[in-house]
Order: structure tokens, then C-alpha cells, then sequence
């Protein structure tokens, strides 16, 4: 079954095309990185895969049904800087942030809801830190915390965006055995990351982006030299020049009947 | 004091905590100034009610406010997404657009004959007094929309305000929450409009909350001690001002706020300043202590003598004013030196204390010179900043990654490492 798949998917961020026709598909169970250099548009297709950000054309299906109506299926783990850790909570209570549903009435949480959050904290080991403040936890520990909370998503697909930036050993390694849980239970993991080296070994099926696809497959037909020196090798000149033109267009750049 | 005013003082209760709880989310969303725009942008619609409703009752003036409040948040947004402007820039557009064109028409409200003289620039300020026990019936219905929204809807709330993202990555209803939050965050501001006024409202949602946070890290907890503060604060205020003649309420309830808050800001226990300050004092000695507890143990180590008088100790380490004293008189207490008569000796806990400082600090120097490359000579500074925080279970681990050594980089032992080895 095809887990994941990108259709024409373009994507603009603050007005200016960051992902252009982007196009692939992937299998059910495995642990992928989406790599690419700064600004390749990593963090936008995970957030357009999403529905945080509309796609201005193409689209993207999971499990060959459009997000909105597999959500409860899919687990999203955002950029740790993306939100303000002095917020007042608790461990828990961010835990439990992953049991919430649309269905449920105004969000009341149950007991099963409460055991399936403390169940996702063992598993990444935070469980001893459940009713600490998130504003006293280290980096790595916060991380293992926003982990925590799409594992008591239940999902079957798993977006992460660079889970792995600045987090101590410790944490690295709880969060490795945990996909590799995942992929033995035969989950489907997409991940943004950054590091060529590591992503060699954690990875065994990898999307190098370069605002535009450069390779989609497994590790070894994807890293190749070439491919990696057409992903890192710098922008192509022409398509940089016409995102900016785009930038500058007041009108859309494609006609709402183009959407499907 | 008669009935009325037992009536405005209920009144003023009810605006104070319920414009408070609402608050503490748009605390949390950095929302603040929003409050302040909405505020400001009240006053078109109150003065447009009253030429159309032609009376200064709160029930015809308050639908204007919220409909001018509402309109206000519309084009913060509409200005932010269709233009290249950021967001602090349209609220200050808005704010300054909205109230520029309310005092405009509160002119010309004052200027021509609309019957009963008006007194609407009571809203400027606010003047509580002109509450009528009619009007808290509505303050109570807004009250009672406010805090059973916010309980029903409190783990969205929640989970918004932290993570917005997150919210629409798993399906919740986004803009439901985001309509719920704008309503009740221009509810709460309106209904302030009497007793507080437009200029100063957005204090009275803004302050509880900031000074809340510095008590509690739970939002529940936040939530109830911010309402209590909005009330204390709209109560004394109406009140304080009740002393004097003429005297508007909006100033008062924002001194009293002000106060609280700044108490808060200094006296809080633990993220207060005189708590941070004390902390910080509390360290220094206990840096200074463990430093000249290293003196009387290097003296030692050098075989000098085991007793020092103060002119000795003074030789070998400088000491500011009356600091010898004091750290003397800490470590006498703790039972970490004895004396006897003018000269000063290691007990036998202040010798393990004084040892302990010394093989972390020697440890540190060592950990340093060989996993951080760093040359022999260059280690002694960090190490002397280092001793002085690291926990026994860290110091375990520096030990353990080390092997257990028993000499630092200049070749001096680092005592007590046998006694530590498992």
C-alpha cells in the first residue's frame, strides 16, 4: 500500500513558491528522511502533508485518502522551536494534547486517553517527569515530550520535522529505539532531517528536495554523488529568479479550477 | 455608602474577573496589544449607538461596542493578509484609525443637540458611578458567557495557545476556536467600557495575566488568581475614586492593577526579584564559603599547620570588607571550622567538604585538559567557576569517564578518588 503521496504538489510560503511540482510516492513501513539543504522546502511539505499550509496546486494523499479524512491516522511531530516552552503545563498536559480529537465533545479526555498518554511517556522515558513543567526540561527532554505526544496519537503515519536538532545522546538514543519500534510494528515514519551523515544510517528510504524533487526512493538508489551534488550543488538560477517574479505577481499564480 | 453603590461595586467585580480569565489566553498568545486596539476601537461604535439608539443606557451602547470591537479585529487580519504589512503595524493603524474617528463623532456628539448632554466621554476613562442596577444584569450575562465558555472549551483553549499548528494538524476545529477566542476576548473588553473605559481597558485584561504568571505555572491556577487580580483591582479602584469628586475610575483600577503587579514583579516567591536576589546572594556564599574552605585545605596539603589566624588567611586571598567575617560566622555555624581562640581550623566534615571541592575542581581541570584539548595551563580559571555547581551525580559521572584518576593535569593529587571507586 502506498503510505504517502506527493501529486504536482506546489507550495508557496509567504506568497513565493517554495515547492514546485513536487512528485512521489511512498511505501507503507518505512522509515524515510526528507533531506535537502536550507531552504529546500523540508519543513513545507511535511506542513503542507499536513494541511497547515494549502498547497496552491496538487496534492498530497495518505493511505490514497486526502488528509482530511485520515487525520486520526496521522501523527505529527512539529519543529520543537516552533512553540513558546514557558507556556504553563505540564508534561502531561502536553502528552495528553495527542488524545485530543475533533469528535470529542468540547475535548473531555477519558481514562483509556489518560493511559495511552502515560503509556507514550514510558516509552520515551518521561514518564518520572510527567508533572514537571515544560519550561524546566533540557532540549532533548522536550523533544522526547512533543515525540510522546503524536505516539499517544495512535497513528499509523508519523510526520517529524528535525526531531533531532539539538538534543543530548540520551535522547537521540530514545528516540532511535522508538522508530525503530515504529518500524517494526510497521509504521510509516517521514522525517525531515538535516544531517547527510547520520541519515545514511537511520533511514531506509529517503526524498532529497531541492525546491523541486531532486530523487524519491530507497537510501541507496537516492544518495548517490550526483544526486546529492544536483541537491546541494546550489539553486538553479532560473527557477530562484521566477519564485521572486512570482513573489512580486499580484495576481494567483494558477486558476482555481486547476486545484483538484 | 448606599444601595447604588453596593450595586456598581458588583458590577465592577464581575467586569474585573471576567475580563481577566479572558486575558490570560491572549497573555499567552502574545496577543496583548490586540486587547489595547480592540479598546480603542470601541469607542465609533459606542458613539454610533448612542446617535442611533439616542440614550446612554449600556444595553444599547454595548451592541455598538462589540460590533465596533469585532470590525476592529477584522481588519487587523484583512490588513495583515492582503498587504505587505506585519502585524504590529495594522494594530497600530487600526487603534489609532478607530479612535481617531470615535473621538470625531464623540465631538459632534457633544456639539450638537442630542437631548440629555450626553456625558459620553465618561468612556474615555470610565465612570463607574453611572452604572445603574439595570446594567449589572448585563455584566452578569457577559460574565456567565465568558467563564462557561472558557470551562467548556478550556483543553482546546489550551492546546491552541500553546501550539496553533498542532491544533489544525490534528483536526480540531481551528477557526471555531479562533472565532471563540476573538468573541470573548471583545465581550470582555466591552463590557469594561463603563467602569474602566476605552483608553485603559486592555490593562485590565493584560496586567491580571502577567501578574499571575508569576505566581503559578498551572493554568488553571493562573487563570483563577488573574480574575481574583482584575477583581481586587476594579473594586479598589472604583472605590478609591468614589473618594473624590469627579473623579474618573479607569486610572484608578489601573493604579491598583499596576501595584499589584509590580509587587508581584518584586516580591513573588521564587521568579520575584527579591527571591532572585537572594538566591543569587545565597550562591555567593556559598561560593565564597567553599573557596576559603580550599584555602584551609591547600595550606593543609602544604603542610603549614591545620590552625590559621585571620592575618594568615588574609595573606593568601583577598577578601572585600567585612566578607571574611561573614563566611567565618556561616562556616562556624555549619560546623564545617572550628576555633580556638583567634585561629581557625577544618573540622572533620569541613575537611570532606573542603576535599570534595577540591576533586571536583581538580576533575573539572582534568576533563577539561583531556576530552576538551584544552592546555594544562588554561584550565584553572573555568574549573574555579565549575567546582562550585556541579551535583553529585554529575561529579559521578566526570569520574566514572575518567577512570577514577588520582592526579590533575599540573600533577597534583585529586583527593578521595579511591574512596569514590565502586
Amino acid at each position: 500500500m502506498i503510505a504517502f503521496e506527493a501529486h504536482n504538489l506546489t507550495v508557496s510560503y509567504d506568497k513565493q513558491p517554495v515547492l514546485w511540482d513536487i512528485d512521489f510516492e511512498i511505501p507503507e513501513g518505512k522509515l524515510v528522511g526528507i533531506i535537502g539543504p536550507n531552504g529546500s522546502g523540508k519543513t513545507t511539505l511535511i506542513k503542507a502533508a499536513m494541511g497547515i499550509l494549502e498547497a496552491d496546486s496538487g496534492f498530497v494523499k495518505i493511505f490514497e485518502k486526502s488528509p482530511d479524512e485520515i487525520r486520526e491516522r496521522m501523527g505529527y511531530v512539529p519543529q520543537r522551536q516552533s512553540v513558546d516552552w514557558d507556556f504553563p503545563a505540564t508534561v502531561m498536559d502536553i502528552t495528553m494534547m495527542g488524545r485530543y480529537r475533533k469528535g470529542k465533545l468540547f475535548g473531555r479526555l477519558s481514562k483509556a486517553d489518560r493511559e495511552i498518554a502515560v503509556d507514550s511517556l514510558k516509552r520515551v522515558g518521561m514518564y518520572d517527569f510527567r508533572d514537571r513543567q515544560i519550561s524546566e526540561l533540557s532540549g532533548g527532554q522536550q523533544q522526547r515530550v512533543f515525540i510522546a505526544r503524536s505516539l499517544a496519537q495512535q497513528a499509523d503515519i508519523y510526520l517529524m520535522d528535525e526531531p533531532f536538532v539539538g538534543i543530548d545522546a540520551a535522547s537521540e538514543e530514545s528516540i532511535l529505539n522508538i522508530l525503530r519500534e515504529m518500524r517494526s510494528a510497521g509504521k510509516t515514519v517521514i522525517m525531515v532531517h538535516h544531517d547527510l551523515h547520520t541519515a545514511l544510517e537511520f533511514f531506509d528510504w529517503v526524498v532529497l528536495l531541492n525546491t523541486r524533487l531532486v530523487a524519491a526512493g530507497s537510501k541507496d538508489e537516492v544518495l548517490t554523488e550526483e544526486n546529492l551534488r544536483t541537491a546541494y550543488g546550489g539553486k538553479l538560477n532560473v527557477l530562484s529568479r521566477i519564485a521572486d517574479l512570482v513573489k512580486r505577481q499580484e495576481y494567483p499564480l494558477r486558476e482555481e479550477d486547476s486545484k483538484e | 455608602m448606599g444601595a447604588n453603590f453596593t450595586w456598581v461595586m458588583i458590577g465592577c467585580a464581575l467586569i474585573g474577573a471576567g475580563a481577566s480569565a479572558v486575558g490570560v489566553f491572549s497573555f499567552l498568545r502574545k496577543q496583548a496589544l490586540v486587547g489595547d486596539a480592540i479598546a480603542h476601537s470601541l469607542l465609533p461604535g459606542v458613539a454610533l449607538a448612542f446617535i442611533i439608539g439616542g440614550e446612554k443606557s449600556i444595553w444599547v451602547l454595548f451592541p455598538g461596542a462589540f460590533i465596533a470591537g469585532w470590525l476592529s479585529i477584522l481588519s487587523i487580519e484583512f490588513i495583515t493578509k492582503s498587504s505587505k504589512i506585519k502585524p504590529d503595524t495594522a494594530i497600530a493603524i487600526v487603534l489609532t484609525v478607530f479612535f481617531g474617528i470615535g473621538i470625531v463623532m464623540l465631538t459632534h456628539i457633544q456639539q450638537s443637540s442630542y437631548g440629555n448632554q450626553s456625558g459620553l466621554e465618561d468612556f474615555l476613562f470610565g465612570k463607574a458611578a453611572a452604572m445603574l442596577p439595570s446594567d449589572i444584569a448585563l455584566f452578569a450575562i457577559v460574565d456567565l458567557v465568558l467563564i462557561s465558555s472558557i470551562a467548556l472549551t478550556y483543553p482546546y483553549l489550551k492546546l491552541y495557545s500553546f501550539d496553533p499548528e498542532y491544533s489544525r494538524a490534528i483536526g480540531l476545529p481551528v477557526r471555531f476556536i479562533q472565532f471563540t477566542l476573538s468573541s470573548l476576548t471583545v465581550l470582555a473588553v466591552a463590557s469594561g467600557i463603563q467602569a474602566v473605559g476605552v483608553v485603559l481597558m486592555s490593562a485590565l485584561i493584560i496586567t491580571p495575566a502577567a501578574a499571575a504568571r508569576f505566581f503559578t505555572s498551572r493554568l488553571s491556577q493562573m487563570i483563577i488568581l488573574a480574575m481574583l487580580i482584575g477583581l481586587v483591582s476594579a473594586v479598589g479602584g472604583v472605590y478609591i475614586s468614589s473618594l473624590a469628586f469627579k473623579m474618573p475610575t479607569g486610572p484608578w483600577v489601573v493604579m491598583i492593577l499596576s501595584i499589584l503587579a509590580i509587587s508581584a514583579f518584586v516580591f513573588a516567591p521564587s521568579k520575584g526579584m527579591v527571591s532572585r536576589y537572594n538566591k543569587r546572594k545565597e550562591h555567593q556564599l556559598k561560593v565564597r564559603s567553599e573557596n576559603l574552605l580550599k584555602l584551609f585545605f591547600k595550606l593543609e596539603e602544604k603542610g603549614e599547620s591545620n590552625h590559621f589566624s585571620r592575618t594568615e588567611l588574609l595573606n593568601h586571598r583577598k577578601f572585600e570588607g567585612r566578607d571574611l567575617e561573614t563566611i567565618l560566622k556561616s562556616l562556624l555555624g555549619k560546623r564545617l571550622l572550628a576555633r580556638s581562640q583567634d585561629s581557625f581550623s577544618l573540622t572533620e566534615e569541613g575537611r570532606e567538604e573542603a576535599t570534595r571541592v577540591v576533586r571536583i575542581h581538580r576533575l573539572w581541570e582534568l576533563y577539561l585538559n583531556k576530552r576538551m584539548s584544552i592546555a594544562a595551563d588554561h584550565v584553572h580559571h573555568d574549573a574555579e567557576a565549575i567546582e562550585h555547581i556541579i551535583t553529585p551525580e554529575l561529579e559521578q559521572e566526570l569520574l566514572k569517564d575518567l577512570g577514577y584518576p588520582e592526579l590533575d593535569p599540573h600533577k597534583q593529587e585529586i583527593p578521595g578518588t579511591k574512596n569514590l571507586k565502586p
